[in-house]
């Protein structure tokens, strides 16, 4: 595992940007940068991500960003890549699509499924927080059961969406699941899908402070119960290989896990959760850690 | 420059180019500000470059990865995520108090 | 049914026997355009049928992204043309259609993009005909529009098309149309220049914005207030600025177009009217009718017809749709009595397109001429010189008892045959 050491000092992003304080993503997108360097071009649709870039005229980030409509930002990654292969350049040149959970598991997912089928290479990356975030916080296929937003008052039915999982399932060359939390993990994934030829699939939960209701302060916190509880694995799928990562690797262990509560009664979102919805989110995880235990198994 | 060129042909797409504290100085927008204890910071006690986590957490690059880390309380929006992560809990957050 | 058989042939060095749709795909070639990217629809798909053939063949070194959608297919091309390359697509209807979110984009960070329209009409219901529904659709969002009526009017404004959209004085993106059927898929000789004439005329892009010059960091259509921004390391315009700019130069344009137009003719020996609209017979003509794409190509014919009647008709066939060249037609016009308008399209809760626009483009013309619109050839039905005739009569007979009315006009309706018919008795057996 790297080291805080390892990191470049470099900053990509100037500070003054107009991300919330305590921002999930902010980190996430700082961490993602340092680890691709400067000779990476990235795009961006409507979405949080698009209001820490600025306004016109001026950016914060010292990387070049290409602003794309929501639906596109596969078919934008595609067209910047076609070009760098036009002019010879995409040896050079990463490519990075940065989109949040509306802009990859709802209204994005088409564009993304073609460039992933096409074998476009180039690293897609979602931060999921969970909800339509910068519109005012309205459901998204990737609002977990039972959360509050403005457009699901009494709670959100359904589980979300397994995005990584249908990824995963175009067969593309890696696969992983990451979380502002674990920077140094973040860090190494980007570094080791730069050098990976294809389609570069991550899937980063981005605690949000003003969207999960919670103080700005907590969000590492917040992001390690998400993981400590067994919510949200991180896991990378390297060539159909299944690899738990580090963080992750000792809640193969149901008894090492914390109680879901720990992760669910620290945000406003789930106030409303009803003691049977957190018996189906009991079931849900350890559903999901059965079929990782299985999977694993099945590798040996 | 570009004298020769009407007014309209000096405008065509909206682009952007790179500063430092696009919306301002953010600094303003903290309700607390951190305080480093010295005495207490792994780096700064040891004298090498060691732990960091406050500097590897900020989502604001505020932090410098220095001995002692410098916060640059310019554009710090005093989201308190340095004092939560500092493990000896050398960062404290002070109340800013606008007059 | 997109698929067509015939072998392409060659009668002597230079002239091919080509569909519209490969004439528009040999216009690609010819301009070494550096990424495509397209979805099939009918009846366009013969076009990047050909340029995958060109590319397998290493005619066109070119890279195709073979996108899910027309929406995927004009966002691979705004990126790919944001990054630096020559960029161009082809599409036609419901593909336009769903490509429409990402025309203003084009257009908004003015990127030169080439789309061939194989024009069709729009469903509801389905229909793969043509009428040019699709093609003035699109009018508001700030593209140059043109519409041929040969295969080598197609030829020839696509190499023009890209030397203008390229234009540093404009930048703009710009969408060559002909006809579905009539003309993309029917076979006419179109004459080949020579690659080396062609480079002469069109050299390599040179792009206002480029991405892959990443040592030039720049972020590329923010999010852009209604104010000017100022602040120490510059100034940069608002919302309302872009637009401004974007009008501006749309409207100037139109000298670019006709310069273009003129360098082409000189160069290679055909022209197109003055490169925006195409004349028949209008010099001693009191009576104009006025149209585009292939009802113009019909009445070519009923002008011939209507003058062995002794009457003085000409006819004006638009080929630059937008910009509007408003003032181009209100000098052309200015003489003249009698404008009959034919459109293959209605700007629907109104009246055709080109008959409305051409009364608000002649709008305070001292001697105004007497002007009536009529519908024809909706989805694929047949225009008829005896319409284009009958049109004429009828119009001139209106203007002889002062008749002017904006309510529609459809030639070429066969309700007679329909008189037993009723929707609301069909299914229960009458």
């Amino acid at each position: 595992m790297v080291n805080v050491m390892d990191l470049p000092e470099e900053e990509y992003i100037y500070p003054g940007t107009r991300a919330c304080a305590g921002c999930g993503m902010a980190l996430i997108y700082r961490i993602a940068l340092k680890a691709l360097g400067s000779k990476t071009i990235v795009t961006v649709p409507a979405s949080c991500l698009t209001v820490l870039h600025g306004m016109q005229g001026f950016c914060s980030t010292k990387i070049s960003v290409y602003h794309t409509p929501f639906a596109t930002t596969g078919a934008s990654a595609s067209g910047i890549r076609a070009s760098l292969e036009d002019k010879g350049l995409d040896e050079e040149i990463c490519v990075l699509a940065f989109a949040g959970d509306g802009g990859t598991t709802d209204i994005g997912i088409q564009a993304l499924s073609g460039a992933a089928e096409r074998g476009t290479n180039f690293i897609f990356a979602c931060y999921d927080n969970e909800a339509y975030m910068n519109t005012g916080v309205q459901r998204s296929g990737s609002t977990p059961l039972g959360v509050r937003t403005t457009t699901t008052p009494e709670g959100k039915l359904g589980h979300k969406k397994n995005m990584p999982k249908i990824l995963e399932a175009h067969g593309i060359p890696y696969v992983t699941t990451g979380i502002s939390s674990y920077p140094l993990d973040l860090f190494e994934k980007f570094k080791k899908a730069r050098d990976i030829f294809g389609t570069k699939y991550f899937h980063i939960l981005s605690p949000c402070p003003p969207g999960w209701g919670y103080e700005p302060k907590d969000t590492i916190l917040i992001g390690r119960l998400a993981v400590q509880t067994g919510f949200w694995p991180l896991y990378e799928v390297i060539n159909g290989k299944f690899i738990l990562s580090k963080p992750s690797s000792k809640y193969l262990d149901p008894s090492k896990r914390k109680p879901i509560e720990e992760y669910l009664s620290v945000q406003k979102r789930f106030k409303t959760l009803s003691a049977q919805e957190i018996e189906i989110y009991k079931t849900y995880i350890n559903d999901m850690w059965q079929e990782i235990k299985k999977r694993i198994e099945s590798q040996e | 420059m570009n004298e020769s060129k009407k007014d309209y042909q000096k405008i065509l797409g909206s682009v952007q180019k790179p500063v430092k504290g696009e919306a301002g100085k953010t600094g303003s927008w903290a309700k607390w500000i951190p305080v480093i204890d010295i005495s207490k910071c792994i780096p700064a006690k040891s004298g090498k470059p060691s732990c960091f986590n406050c500097w590897l957490y900020c989502p604001e690059a505020v932090i410098s990865r220095t001995i002692p880390p410098k916060i640059d309380l310019d554009y710090c929006k005093g989201c308190g995520i340095c004092m939560e992560e500092c493990p000896v809990k050398a960062i404290s957050m002070e109340e800013v108090k606008y007059e | 049914m997109t698929v067509s058989n015939e072998k392409e042939k060659v009668t002597n060095e230079n002239i091919m026997i080509l569909t519209g749709n490969h004439a528009a795909a040999h216009a690609f070639r010819q301009a070494k355009v550096g990424v495509i990217s397209a979805y099939p629809i009918t009846p366009q798909s013969p076009v990047v049928e050909k340029i995958a053939e060109f590319i397998s063949e290493g005619k066109l070194k070119a890279r195709f992204v073979k996108v899910e959608s027309e929406h995927s297919a004009l966002a691979v091309c705004c990126a790919a043309s944001a990054t630096g390359s020559r960029v161009g697509t082809a599409t036609s209807a419901h593909g336009l259609e769903y490509m429409y979110e990402m025309l203003p984009w084009a257009s908004g960070n003015r990127l030169p993009i080439i789309i061939n329209l194989a024009t069709r009409s729009l469903g509801a219901p389905w229909s793969v005909w043509t009428d040019h529904q699709d093609f003035i659709t699109i009018r508001d969002v700030g593209w140059i529009q043109f519409i041929c009526e040969n295969n080598q009017e197609i030829y020839d404004t696509n190499l023009q098309a890209f030397k203008i959209a390229e234009d540093p004085r404009i930048f703009l993106p710009a969408i060559v149309a002909y006809d579905g059927y009539i003309l993309s898929h029917t076979m006419m000789p179109v004459k080949l220049e020579n690659q080396e004439e062609i480079d002469g005329f069109l050299p390599p892009l040179k792009h206002h914005i480029n991405l892959s010059d990443i040592s030039n960091v720049k972020g590329i259509d923010p999010v852009t207030t209604p104010n000017i921004i100022k602040r120490a390391e510059g100034t940069a315009p608002g919302y309302y600025e872009y637009r401004y700019a974007l009008q501006k130069a749309l409207e100037n344009s139109i000298n670019i177009i006709k310069e273009v137009h003129d360098e082409f003719f000189k160069k290679f020996g055909r022209s197109y009217g003055n490169g925006i609209y195409k004349t028949v017979d209008t010099n001693d003509a009191n009576t104009i009718i006025f149209t585009m794409g292939s009802v113009a190509s019909q009445a070519r014919i009923a002008i011939k017809k209507l003058r062995t009647e002794g009457l003085k008709v000409g006819l004006v066939s638009l080929k630059l749709f937008r910009p509007y060249p408003a003032e181009d037609l209100r000098e052309f016009f200015k003489d003249k009595e009698n404008i009959i308008v034919f459109d293959r399209d209605i700007g629907y809760g109104y009246e055709g397109v080109l008959s409305y626009e051409l009364k608000a483009a002649l709008y305070g013309l001292k001697n105004r001429p007497n002007i009536k619109g009529f519908i024809v050839g909706l989805g694929g039905r047949d225009v008829k010189t005896e319409h284009i005739i009958s049109g004429v009569h009828k119009a001139l007979d209106a203007f002889k008892k002062g008749i002017f009315t904006n309510k529609t006009d459809f030639l070429g309706l066969n309700l007679e045959e329909l008189k037993d018919y009723d929707e609301s008795t069909y299914f229960k057996g009458g």
